[in-house]
């Protein structure tokens, strides 16, 4: 599995806040977003439409609309290894 | 006479389309905005019909196509007032108007011993080339300060311009607050000092009457994308007597009238075209200078007083809304008759980009982050914003279902 069969882009967000967003390729979100609530630690879940996640000490924020927002990575290759963990 | 918002979204094919299952709310307008189809249609028709390179040929296409893009030059010209089409030139955006008043004009008449004013209320477009040249040039950048309200300390810009200022690079409208700047008191100050004033009037162009002669301004760039036109096209407006003394940006076909080999020096002897063209290297960009000039008429029919007045209704209503939330910040002005449509705001206890992820999933399409506005958000001690911001289809329904799913946000 390579995460661009899941991922459609990493935007690094501008501000000081070094979120990264990520945008699940439309037609794979679903398959994503059940991967990544099977693997991640549900904090929280808002109407079923949110979810707060935390996985290996990281929080993320997933989106049923196929994005995440994953806060307090410094590098983007740290990012990449954990959605490889958690589409795999 | 206030605009029928409704009758104007009927234009707007992109207006009927939903996302994320929720029909668009569209309140990204400072970045970039829709398209009526009457603009849509008139590209369409140009490569269906018209299409040919421009001043290159005498067959009738290339004739047709000439006459448009003229004609598009000539209606931006009425638009802002200016003195005839020699004093439109066409770019790809602001930024590139802005970065060839810097190359063209600064490079040749900026010195060590000179002074630019920027103010920290700048897009990053209005910084960055003045910055760049400097380090080239030697000269000093001078930066406005902001008052705590987000209004700009004209105290700070009398006390900071003398007559070794050269040039003063100011916006109209800041696109992070939305607040408008008084440019014909900048520009009378700038003259007094013997200084040139450029005015960023991307974010007013499209949302106020603006008139180059009552301002007086020697410059002023705006972009067609945020005022219904198509994205890769824009202007540069300068005074005639300025833009016959400046050097050409780039070199290439169209900007030359004349490149003779003198085999005596073995050089080319170059005669510069005649405005704008001089400025207008290589092939221009014809359906997107005829694209904005379907624009521009589009808005001179609803009335760029109009296009204010509604604007103003919407900003007032939307900040009463916004407040009612308590968690709910706005930052800048509260007074919309101080600003155009730009909102900039946040929510306890969330980064500008899970507002804007939250808003997009009821497909509610806001800004998120700094806006290419870093300076000014560090002087309001800001890691980044949210911004809302409308135009002339946005109506008050929207604003009530924004102002619900804000309250939604609030209460996570």
């Amino acid at each position: 599995m390579a995460i661009g069969d899941y991922v459609s882009r990493i935007e690094e967000a501008c501000g000081q806040e070094k979120d990264f967003i990520v945008l699940f390729k439309y037609d794979k979100k679903d398959e994503a977003i059940t991967k990544m609530l099977k693997k991640a630690k549900l904090e929280k879940s808002v109407s079923g439409i949110i979810f707060e996640l935390t996985f290996k000490d990281v929080s993320f924020r997933l989106y049923r609309t196929g994005k995440a927002i994953f806060r307090g990575l410094k590098e983007k290759s740290q990012l990449e290894n954990l959605l490889t963990d958690l589409l795999s | 006479m206030m605009i029928d918002p409704y009758k104007i979204r009927e234009d707007f094919p992109i207006l009927k389309r939903k996302v994320n299952d929720c029909p668009l709310i569209y309140f990204d307008n400072a970045a970039t905005t829709q398209k009526p189809r009457q603009v849509i249609s008139v590209i369409k028709d140009f490569y269906e019909t018209h299409n040919a390179n421009v001043h290159r040929a005498v067959h009738t296409l290339s004739q047709e196509a000439s006459e448009l893009y003229e004609n598009a030059h000539k209606e931006v010209a009425k638009f802002i007032n200016a003195d005839g089409m020699e004093e439109i030139v066409f770019v790809r955006g602001t930024t590139e108007a802005i970065n060839l008043v810097a190359y063209s004009w600064g490079c040749h008449n900026l010195k060590k011993s000179d002074e630019v004013i920027v103010t920290l209320m700048e897009h990053h477009s209005n910084i960055v080339p003045w910055e760049l040249l400097s380090r080239v040039n030697g000269f000093a950048l001078k930066y406005v300060e902001v008052k705590d309200d987000g209004t700009l300390n004209y105290e700070d810009f009398e006390n900071k311009i003398s007559r070794k200022t050269k040039i003063v690079c100011v916006s109209q409208v800041s696109n992070f607050s939305g607040v408008v700047n008084d440019v014909q008191k900048l520009a009378k100050v700038a003259h007094e000092n013997e200084a040139l004033i450029l005015v960023d009037g991307a974010q007013s162009v499209p949302h106020l009457p603006v008139d180059v002669k009552r301002l007086d301004v020697d410059f002023l760039a705006f972009s067609g994308h945020k005022m219904l036109g198509p994205t890769g096209i824009g202007t540069l407006y300068g005074k005639r007597e300025i833009l016959e003394k400046m050097e050409p940006f780039q070199g290439g076909g169209e900007m030359i009238r004349e490149v003779s080999f003198d085999r005596a020096t073995r050089r080319c002897m170059i005669t510069w075209n005649d405005l704008p063209w001089k400025f207008e290297a290589g092939t221009p960009d014809v359906s997107g200078g005829i694209g904005l000039m379907e624009a521009v008429k589009y808005l001179k029919q609803i009335g760029m007083q109009n296009v204010r007045a509604h604007e103003c209704a919407l900003t007032e209503y939307a900040i009463k809304r916004m407040q009612e939330i308590e968690k709910v910040t706005i930052y800048g002005p509260k007074e919309a008759s101080l600003k155009c449509g730009i909102i900039p705001f946040s929510v306890a206890g969330f980064s500008s980009h899970d507002v804007a992820l939250f808003l997009d999933n009821y497909g509610i399409m806001v800004r998120s982050g700094y806006h290419c506005a870093q300076p000014l958000h560090e002087a309001f001690g800001l890691a980044s914003s949210a911004r809302a911001s409308f135009y002339i289809y946005n109506v008050r329904e929207e604003i009530d279902r924004f102002a619900e799913v804000l309250k939604e946000i609030g209460q996570i």
